[in-house]
C-alpha cells in the first residue's frame, strides 16, 4: 500500500483513538469507478472533535459512513486502514460491526425522523440496544433510558418514554436520536449534518447538548457539516474535503487565522456575514464539484479556482504541511497567500471596482 | 431495494433537501456526487441511462405481445382451419401434421381456436381495462386533485364497490345483462367487457387517486396556480402526465387479470358463448378432458400465462421508463 | 401603558409612502384535529414600498411561509386584507383574482418539487406566457430565452432537458426564470436558499439581487437564517407564533435588536470565527409552543427571560423604538421612542 499523503494530525504512536490511513472508497458503476473518497488520512484523540467540512458531493458523508462501516459491501469497495483503539476495523464482518456499533462507535444522522422507527415508542428504541448490548434487565434498562432522556434535556422524560417519534418536534426527535446513540456509551460519535434540518435556535441547542455530552463522557466526535460556522466554535480540528480528498486540515484556530486552500477561502467568503451591511455582494465561486469518475490529472478544484494556473490542471498538488507548522496541511500549488494568488486577487478586486463604477456589478458571481 | 449506486451523472443534489439517508441507502447521495457543473449538464452520453433500459425480459415481452396481437388481427387471412370445423375421427387428439396443437373434444383445430380465441380474449382484456381506466382514472384524478367534498362523496362509493367480491359482481352483471340465449356474440362480448370493466373501476380509481393526491401536493402545482392557470388545466396538463405511468403499469396487470377472469366467467357459462372460442372458454371446456386430452388446457394456459407474464413485464418497463428520477430519495 | 387594540397594532404601517403591498390584520387558520384551529398567522400587518425587500424571519412554525402563501392567495387568508398597488386581492375571486396573478409570483424552497418533472425547461418557463396568451410563439421564445439567459442557464443546452437533469441550484435558477417571465411586480421567495449548500446559496442570493435590479422587483424574502436575511433585505420583520414581534430597517434590527426574541435568534447564529466563544447560556431554551393553543399575552413570554406578570396577561402593541423600527414588547431591550400623544393614534415614523 502506498501512502501518497501524510497523515493528518501528527501525534504518532498509540495516542489516537481513531487513526484513518490512506482510506479510499470506490463505488462500481457502469460508467467506471466512482471515487467517492480518495486517500484520506486523519486521526482523532479521545475527547476531541474533528469537523469535516465540504459541500454536497465532496465525499464527507461517504467518509463518515466508511469509518462507521455502514456502506453496502455489494457496491462499495474500501481500501486503507481504519484503526480504532489500535485495531484495524476495516476488515470487520457484519457481526463484528454489530457488536461494535453503539458500544464503541455511534452515529447520528441529518434527519431524525428517518433515523427513528416511526412505529416504536421512543423509550423502547433506547432500551432495545441497552438490553442487547449491555444485557440489562427490563427495569434497569427502563430506568437507564429515562435517565438518558433526562440527560439529553427532554422535559418530563418518564412521561415521554411512551410517546412515538411523530409526537415530538424536530429538535426533540434529534435529542432522542442522540440518546439512542449515547445509550451504550460509545467512545466515538459520528454526527453527520446533525443540525442541517433544524432551525437555528434548535441547532444551537443541539450543538450545545452534543458538546456537553462529549465533555461529560470524554467522547471523541466527528462533526460532518457544510457550514464552517457550525464547526468554528465547536471543533478542535477541521478537515476540509473536496472531490473526495482532504484539501486542507488544521487545528480550528489556525485554519481560520491562516487559510491556505482557495477552496476553504471560497467556503468561508460565501457565508453571508452579520457584520456586513445589507446587499453586500457575496463572493460566490462558479460551478459545482467535479465528477468522481475518471478524475483528470490536475487539482480537482482548478476549474472553479480563481487563482488556478496551468500547473493546477496538469499536476495534482499533494497534501503538504505549512513550512513551520506540521499540524496544518494543505494541497495547493498556489495557496491563498502566495505571491501568485495575491496578484490575481488584486487584479480581480480592481476589475470589480471598475465594474461597480460602471454601474454594472454583474461581472461574476454566477 | 432498488439499485442504489446510481451511475447517472444527472443526479440532483441529494443533500440539498435536508433529507438524511437511512443506513440502508448510504453511499448514493454523495458517492454519486458526480455532479455536472452548475452551468449545464454536459454529458450527453448519460442520457440513455436516465430512461432505464428495456432489457431482455422487456424485449421478449414486447415481441410476444406483438406476435399475439398480430396473429389476432391477421386471423381471417392466415391459412388456418375454420375454428368451428369439426374433423371427424380426430377428437381430442394431440399434435400431429396439419394440427400442430392437436384438436379439441369435438375435433376442432386447436391452433385455429387459440388464435381466433385471442381476438375475444384480447378484446375483453383491453376493453375492460380501457373502460375501467376511463371511468376509474377520471374519478381518481378528480377526487385526488380536488379532495374535499367530491372526494368525500365519491371515494366511499368506490370503497363500497371494492368491498363487493369482484368476481361475483362481474358474474351477476353479465348474467343479468346477457342471460338470454338470443344475445349476439358481439353484444355478449361488450357485456363481458362492461361487467369486468366495472370491477376494475375502484382499483384503478384508488391507485389514480393516491398518486394524484401526492403529486398535487407538489409545489409545481402551486406554482402553476400562482401564474393563474385554471384548476382543470393544472389537473390535466400538470398532474395527469405524472400520474399516467402508474395508471398504465397497473392497467397492464389489469389486462391480464381481466383475461383470466373471462375464463372464470366461462366456467360459469356466462363468458364468451361456445362455439365461438376465447382462451377462457377453451380452458373451461377443456377442463373436462384434462385427463384424456391435457394438451387442450395446457397449450391454451401456456399462451394465456405467457401473455399475462408479458403484460406484467411491460408494466414494469413502462413504470421504469417513465420513472423520472428526481433525486427525491 | 398598554392600549387595548386589535392584534399587534398597525402603527408601523406607512400608508403615506404609497406602498406596493399592504397587508393588514392578516389571519391564517387551519383546521386541526378535534375541531381545534391552528392559528398560523394572527392579525399580522406590514407593508412594502416599491423596490424594497422585506425579510420575514422566524423559527419553523412561526407562520412566515403561511404569510407568504396568504399574500399570493394560495390559499386565501382566513381574514384580513392584502392590497397590491390599488387592488385589494382579498376582495377578488375566480377570474378576477387569476388575472392579477401575473403581478405577483413565488419562488419555493424545494427546487425539485417546484418544477414539473415531466416538462422540459423551456416549457416550464414558457407556461405562464402560454396561459395568458402573451405574444406569439416567436416572441415567447425570445422572452423565455432572455429570462433563462438572465438567470445564468445555458439556454441551448438546457431547453430540451428535464428538471431532474439539473442540480438543485440550477433548478432554483429555472424557478427564478419562470417567476420573472411575466414581469411581475412582487415576488415572494419562500426559503429559496434553505435547501442549498453555502456556495450555491451565495450564487442564488447574488442572482436574486441582480434580478431585482434588472426587472425592478419588490421582494418578500422568507427565511430562517438571519444572516441570509440581513444580506438581502432592506427591512426585516421577525415573526414568532404568527405575530410580528419586531420590524425595522435590517441594519437597525441586527445592530440594535429591541425584542428579546430577535436577540436570541441572533445569538443562535453560528459565527464562522473560532475566536468568538460559544456561550450556551445565551441560547434560547425550549421549543416553539403549539400554535393550536398559543400562550396568552405576549406569545413569547414562556421562553423569555425578561418576562414579567404583565407579559402573560397583556398582548404588547407595536411601538416605535427608532426610525421606522418598531417592537411589540413590554420590556424591550432598547427604550421606546417617546412620541407625545401617541396613545391610541397611529404613529408615523419621522423620516
Amino acid at each position: 500500500m502506498t501512502s501518497e499523503e501524510t497523515p493528518v494530525g501528527t501525534l504518532p504512536g498509540t495516542g489516537a483513538l481513531l487513526d484513518v490511513r490512506d482510506l479510499s472508497t470506490k463505488f462500481d458503476s457502469p460508467r467506471g469507478a466512482v471515487r467517492a473518497v480518495s486517500n484520506v488520512s486523519l486521526s482523532l484523540e479521545r475527547g476531541q472533535t474533528l469537523g469535516i467540512v465540504g459541500e454536497s458531493g465532496s465525499g464527507k458523508s461517504v467518509l463518515s459512513r466508511t469509518i462507521m462501516g455502514l456502506l453496502p459491501r455489494s457496491t462499495a469497495s474500501v481500501t486503507g486502514e481504519i484503526i480504532f483503539e489500535g485495531e484495524d476495523i476495516s476488515g470487520f464482518s457484519d457481526d463484528q460491526y454489530r457488536q461494535f456499533w453503539g458500544t464503541e462507535m455511534a452515529m447520528i444522522f441529518q434527519d431524525p425522523m428517518t433515523a427513528l422507527n416511526p412505529v416504536m415508542k421512543i423509550g423502547k428504541q433506547i432500551t432495545e440496544s441497552l438490553r442487547r448490548h449491555m444485557g440489562m434487565d427490563r427495569t434497569t434498562a427502563h430506568d437507564t433510558a429515562v435517565e438518558l432522556l433526562r440527560s439529553v434535556r427532554i422535559p418530563e422524560p418518564a412521561k415521554r418514554f411512551d410517546v412515538y417519534p411523530h409526537q415530538l418536534s424536530g429538535g426533540m426527535r434529534q435529542r432522542v436520536v442522540i440518546a439512542v446513540a449515547l445509550a451504550c456509551g460509545p467512545r466515538l460519535l459520528l454526527a453527520d449534518e446533525p443540525t442541517t434540518a433544524l432551525d437555528v435556535t434548535i441547532q444551537a441547542q443541539i450543538l450545545d447538548l452534543l458538546e456537553d455530552q462529549q465533555r461529560e463522557r470524554y467522547m471523541a466526535m466527528i462533526l460532518v457539516t457544510h457550514d464552517l460556522g457550525v464547526v468554528a466554535g465547536r471543533a478542535h480540528k477541521i478537515a476540509v474535503m473536496y472531490a473526495g480528498r482532504i484539501v486542507e486540515s488544521a487545528p480550528t484556530r489556525k485554519l481560520f487565522a491562516d487559510m491556505k486552500m482557495p477552496y476553504t477561502e471560497a467556503l468561508m467568503s460565501a457565508i453571508p456575514r452579520l457584520d456586513a451591511p445589507p446587499h453586500t455582494k457575496l463572493s460566490a465561486i462558479r460551478g459545482r464539484p467535479p465528477q468522481l469518475v475518471n478524475p483528470g490529472p490536475g487539482c480537482a478544484f482548478a476549474p472553479r479556482c480563481p487563482y488556478a494556473r496551468d500547473l493546477c490542471s496538469e499536476e495534482r498538488p499533494v497534501l503538504r504541511p505549512v513550512e513551520d507548522d506540521p499540524d496544518h496541511l494543505f494541497a495547493c500549488h498556489y495557496p491563498v497567500d502566495s505571491a501568485e494568488s495575491i496578484e490575481i486577487k488584486d487584479h480581480l478586486r480592481a476589475e470589480q471596482m471598475v465594474a461597480e463604477a460602471a454601474g454594472g456589478g454583474d461581472s461574476d458571481g454566477w | 431495494m432498488t439499485e442504489h449506486v446510481d451511475p447517472d451523472p444527472e443526479h440532483t443534489e441529494a443533500e440539498t433537501r435536508g433529507v438524511g439517508l437511512a443506513p440502508s441507502v448510504i453511499g448514493t447521495a454523495e458517492a454519486v456526487g458526480v455532479a455536472i457543473g452548475d452551468t449545464v449538464p454536459e454529458d450527453p452520453e448519460g442520457k440513455p441511462d436516465a430512461k432505464g433500459k428495456i432489457g431482455i425480459g422487456g424485449w421478449l415481452a414486447i415481441s410476444w405481445l406483438g406476435l399475439i396481437v398480430a396473429l389476432a388481427l391477421l386471423a381471417p387471412v392466415l391459412p388456418l382451419h375454420d375454428p368451428l370445423e369439426q374433423f371427424s375421427g380426430l377428437a381430442s387428439s394431440g399434435p400431429q401434421t396439419g394440427h400442430p396443437l392437436g384438436t379439441d373434444a369435438l375435433g376442432r383445430d386447436m391452433l385455429s381456436r387459440v388464435i381466433w380465441g385471442s381476438r375475444a380474449s384480447l378484446a375483453i382484456g383491453l376493453g375492460a381495462i380501457t373502460f375501467g381506466m376511463l371511468i376509474g382514472g377520471f374519478l381518481g384524478l378528480v377526487t385526488g386533485f380536488f379532495k374535499g367534498r367530491v372526494d368525500a362523496i365519491v371515494t366511499p362509493l368506490m370503497s363500497l364497490l371494492l368491498a363487493i367480491p369482484q368476481f361475483v359482481l362481474a358474474l351477476s352483471l353479465v348474467t343479468v345483462l346477457a342471460a338470454s340465449a338470443d344475445v349476439s356474440d358481439t353484444r355478449r362480448i361488450l357485456v363481458v367487457i362492461l361487467g369486468l370493466g366495472i370491477t376494475t373501476i375502484p382499483i384503478l380509481g384508488r391507485i389514480t387517486r393516491a398518486n394524484t393526491f401526492s403529486w398535487s401536493e407538489r409545489e409545481f402545482v402551486t406554482a402553476a396556480e400562482a401564474v393563474g392557470a385554471r384548476k382543470g388545466r393544472i389537473m390535466i396538463r400538470s398532474v395527469l402526465p405524472n400520474v399516467f405511468p402508474a395508471m398504465l403499469s397497473i392497467a397492464m396487470l389489469g389486462v391480464g387479470l381481466a383475461m383470466i377472469a373471462e375464463g372464470g366467467l366461462s366456467v360459469f357459462g356466462v363468458g364468451v358463448q361456445l362455439p365461438q372460442p376465447s382462451w377462457g372458454n377453451i380452458i373451461a371446456e377443456g377442463r373436462n378432458q384434462l385427463r384424456r386430452a391435457p394438451h387442450i388446457v395446457i397449450f391454451t394456459s401456456v399462451v394465456l400465462f405467457l401473455t399475462v407474464l408479458a403484460l406484467n413485464f411491460l408494466g414494469d418497463v413502462i413504470s421504469k421508463r417513465f420513472d423520472v428520477r428526481e433525486g427525491q430519495l | 401603558m398598554v392600549i387595548p387594540m386589535a392584534g399587534s397594532g398597525t402603527s408601523h404601517l406607512r400608508p403615506s409612502e404609497k406602498p406596493l403591498l399592504t397587508v393588514e390584520n392578516l389571519t391564517v387558520e387551519f383546521p386541526a384535529r378535534r375541531r381545534k384551529v391552528v392559528s398560523a398567522v394572527s392579525n399580522l400587518s406590514f407593508d412594502l414600498l416599491p423596490g424594497e425587500t422585506l425579510g420575514l424571519v422566524g423559527e419553523s412554525g412561526c407562520g412566515k411561509s403561511s404569510t407568504g402563501k396568504a399574500i399570493i392567495q394560495l390559499p386565501p387568508p382566513t381574514s384580513g386584507t392584502v392590497t397590491l398597488g390599488n387592488t385589494e386581492l382579498t376582495a377578488l375571486s375566480g377570474k378576477e383574482l387569476r388575472q392579477q396573478r401575473t403581478r405577483l409570483q413565488m419562488i419555493f424552497q424545494d427546487p425539485i418539487s417546484s418544477l414539473n418533472p415531466r416538462k422540459n425547461v423551456f416549457d416550464i418557463v414558457e407556461e405562464p406566457l402560454r396561459i395568458w396568451n402573451l405574444g406569439d410563439a416567436e416572441e415567447r421564445d425570445r422572452r423565455v430565452t432572455e429570462c433563462l439567459h438572465a438567470v445564468g442557464v445555458d439556454v441551448d443546452g438546457a431547453r430540451e432537458r428535464k428538471p431532474h437533469e439539473f442540480s438543485g441550484g440550477q433548478c432554483q435558477r429555472i424557478s427564478i426564470a419562470r417567476a420573472v417571465v411575466t414581469e411581475p411586480e412582487l415576488i415572494i421567495c419562500d426559503e429559496p436558499v434553505s435547501a442549498l449548500d453555502v456556495l450555491v446559496q451565495a450564487q442564488i442570493l447574488n442572482l436574486l439581487e441582480e434580478m431585482k435590479q434588472r426587472f425592478g422587483l419588490t421582494l418578500v424574502f422568507v427565511a430562517h437564517d438571519l444572516a441570509v436575511v440581513k444580506n438581502i433585505s432592506d427591512r426585516v420583520a421577525v415573526m414568532y407564533l404568527g405575530k410580528i414581534c419586531e420590524i425595522g430597517p435590517s441594519e437597525a434590527i441586527f445592530s440594535n435588536p429591541a425584542h428579546p426574541y430577535t436577540e436570541a435568534l441572533l445569538n443562535a447564529i453560528p459565527v464562522p470565527d473560532p475566536s468568538v466563544q460559544v456561550d450556551s447560556s445565551d441560547h434560547l431554551r425550549g421549543d416553539l409552543p403549539s400554535p393550536i393553543d398559543p400562550p396568552a399575552g405576549c406569545r413569547f413570554h414562556t421562553r423569555c427571560e425578561r418576562a414579567t406578570d404583565v407579559c402573560s396577561r397583556v398582548e404588547p402593541q407595536m411601538a416605535p423604538v427608532g426610525d421606522g423600527h418598531y417592537v411589540a414588547c413590554h420590556h424591550p431591550l432598547i427604550t421606546p421612542v417617546e412620541i407625545s400623544g401617541s396613545v391610541g393614534t397611529s404613529v408615523t415614523p419621522a423620516d
